[in-house]
């Protein structure tokens, strides 16, 4: 698609079960700050069936505009419903930008429709910024973090580009007022792809890691499911999450959700600890926005403390117990 | 099934990626000498492949978009068990971004013909942009599948796939041809035997330039790819790097100040 004429700022409001995935608010409040140097509109889309009384909560969240297509064939997600109805939105409505959440349901959205429309298509990105013209600039770690790329798409529209989730921050909501349109979908009810036959979730448990103010992650140098108990009680008398390397995960100590870093989350809290971690860039990628790092390595060499406002040179078995036991008679002061 | 076409990108070593550096002339990476290796989740989408033809019979094709020098790469593969490989390599394919590059799949898929299933590694170490197999699938106009974890024939045309969600997992029926990219949950990639590894040295290669393809040059290459890289750098981080010494007791105290100060307690 070519660029003339396109306007907005389009955000997918990915939802399953009708409850809105965290990244959406995220992607709004990023939107709106785009926006606001632009002078440009902010419309969210949002798919499904019953979803109508979520485009209020869109609005609070930044949209001035709430597109609505509220069908029994959008619910459940499947992904050629969602890449036709995309596709006849772009060519209505001609958006100049369209961001996306690199969910599960986005990145596997977001390059069909990209491809269905012609366009081009960033992702995983972990900012986003307008140059001089207004054309967006999308930031992408690459090679495993070690290279971050600025990727520009000067010529196709929309602009699109997924986002990874904890990257951008949400507004506080305030009650707004904005359009709520709802849209007519006609699918052909044959040639939908393939057919959903279950869907399985569990409730996710505890603070979600993006969330958590406070992340303490464990690496291989944890060295036992045993001693893992102390990086879990750590972040327990922290209030905050934990977090994980690859290797923890690998064993069993901990659950691949709690990994960070590039094939895992990221996470920006205002403290991260990170104890026994050698500080791969695959990892490093993943944790080095977060406000305050301090990590305990008993190698004096170790690459995670070029990522460290506070370094501690030890075994952390000599600093954890005496740690956790004077946060806990602090906070229990 | 008669045949599977397995997307396979050779990619640098990850174990030699500190030998990156950059050209800061033309913006690109510099990586010579870093050797390279089929890109992990690859292994498992051939795996997913070769165990379907055991059982059923057919073919497994590797289709690679590499420049020459990566023949040691698909012979690997070929060793592990695949059939023959296609190697599309022009010099006009270079600096494609996803987009460009499902072009030029999609024609070395239609160039193969008839096929029944196309496997992908759900993203590469390398550009880990996790893009190409659903942009692939509908240059195709096929239906597609990503994240999967689980797979298997239920009638001759009829796959149960299970794909991984966050917390949790959707079960999905799907009719062929349709194109599946793979998760490393998925299967175990196997050994590749010694036998193997003679076999693969009579498999053929087949290498397509786009004399044989007829892409538009429009849609490929760095001048088709609607994405463009706008700047480039190695990362470098700052950060106060304020080491704390002293006994368990006095380490303990400063954290522990740290913590209070930054008002987390
Ligand atoms: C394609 C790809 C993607 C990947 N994605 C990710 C990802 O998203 N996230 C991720 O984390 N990894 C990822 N990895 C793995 C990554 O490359 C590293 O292997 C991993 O991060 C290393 O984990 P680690 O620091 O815990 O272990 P190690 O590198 O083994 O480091 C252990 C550290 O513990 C220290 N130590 C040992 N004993 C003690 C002690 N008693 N007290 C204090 N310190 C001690 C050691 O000095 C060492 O520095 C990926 C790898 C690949 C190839």
């Amino acid at each position: 698609m070519n660029k003339n004429d396109h306007d907005g700022i389009w955000v997918f409001a990915e939802q399953r079960n009708a409850e809105l995935h965290e990244v959406t608010l995220e992607l709004l409040g990023k939107a709106r700050g785009l926006a606001g140097q632009n002078q440009g509109k902010v419309t969210a889309i949002i798919l499904g069936q019953g979803i109508k009384p979520l485009a209020q909560t869109l609005l609070n969240y930044g949209a001035d505009s709430v597109l609505v297509a509220d069908n029994p064939v959008l619910d459940p997600y499947r992904l050629i419903p969602y890449s036709l109805v995309f596709e006849k939105l772009i060519k209505e409505y001609h958006p100049e930008i369209l961001l996306m959440g690199a969910t599960f349901m986005g990145v596997e959205l977001a390059p069909r429709v990209a491809a269905r429309v012609r366009t081009g298509l960033s992702a995983h990105c972990v900012d986003l910024k307008l140059d001089k013209d207004g054309k967006l600039l999308q930031v992408v770690p690459g090679w495993g973090g070690g290279v971050i790329a600025t990727i520009a798409c000067p010529d196709h529209r929309p602009q699109m580009a997924t986002v990874m989730p904890g990257t951008m921050k949400p507004l506080s909501p305030e009650e707004r007022k904005g359009e709520i349109k709802e849209i007519e979908i006609n699918l052909p009810d044959k040639d939908l792809g393939p057919k959903v036959l279950e869907i399985k979730r569990e409730k996710a448990e505890g603070l979600p890691l993006e969330k958590a103010e406070v992340v303490v992650a464990g690496g291989w140098g944890v060295g036992s499911r045993e001693d893992w108990k102390q990086v879990e009680e750590l972040a327990g008398v922290l209030g905050g999450a934990v977090g994980t390397t690859r290797p923890p995960v690998d064993e069993g100590w901990a659950e691949e959700g709690q990994m960070i870093g590039q094939s895992g989350k990221t996470v920006r809290p205002k403290l991260y600890m990170g104890i026994g971690i050698s500080g791969v860039m695959h990892h490093v990628v993943g944790m080095d926005q977060s406000e305050h790092i301090i990590t305990i390595n008993s190698d004096a060499n170790a690459e995670i403390f070029e990522t460290s406002d506070v370094i501690v040179v030890e075994d952390f078995r000599k600093i954890l117990p005496k740690l956790i036991q004077k946060i806990r008679e602090r906070v229990e002061r | 099934m008669n045949r599977i076409i397995v997307c396979m990108k050779p990619v640098p070593d990850p174990q030699h990626w500190n030998k990156v550096s950059m050209d800061h002339e033309t913006q690109t990476l510099k990586r010579e000498g870093i050797p390279t290796i089929i890109n992990p989740l690859d292994k498992h989408a051939l795996e997913a492949a070769l165990s379907i033809r055991d059982a059923h019979g057919g073919e497994v094709l590797l289709l690679s978009m590499a420049p020459p020098f990566v023949t040691p790469t698909l012979r690997e593969g070929l060793a592990m068990g695949a059939d023959r490989a296609i190697l599309l390599s022009d010099p006009v394919f270079a600096g494609s971004d996803t987009l460009a590059t499902a072009h030029i799949l999609a024609a070395g898929c239609r160039w193969i013909g008839e096929f029944d299933l196309v496997l992908c590694g759900n993203m590469t170490i390398d550009g880990s942009t996790a893009q190409v197999g659903s942009q692939l699938a509908e240059l195709l106009d096929l239906p597609s599948v990503m994240h999967v974890i689980d797979l298997h024939r239920k009638e001759d045309h009829l796959l149960r796939i299970t794909q991984k969600i966050e917390h949790g997992y959707v079960r999905l029926e799907a009719e062929l041809p349709l194109v599946i990219s793979v998760r490393k949950e998925l299967n175990k990639p196997r050994y590749t035997p010694f036998t193997g590894i003679l076999a693969a040295e009579s498999k053929e290669i087949n290498m397509l330039s786009n004399e044989e393809l007829h892409i538009d040059t429009g849609l490929i290459g760095l001048e088709g790819s609607p994405t463009k890289m706008a700047g480039l750098e190695l990362r470098r981080f700052k950060r106060e790097k304020e080491r704390v010494e002293g006994s368990p007791e006095e380490i303990v105290q400063v954290l522990v100040d740290k913590i209070h100060r930054y008002g987390i307690i």
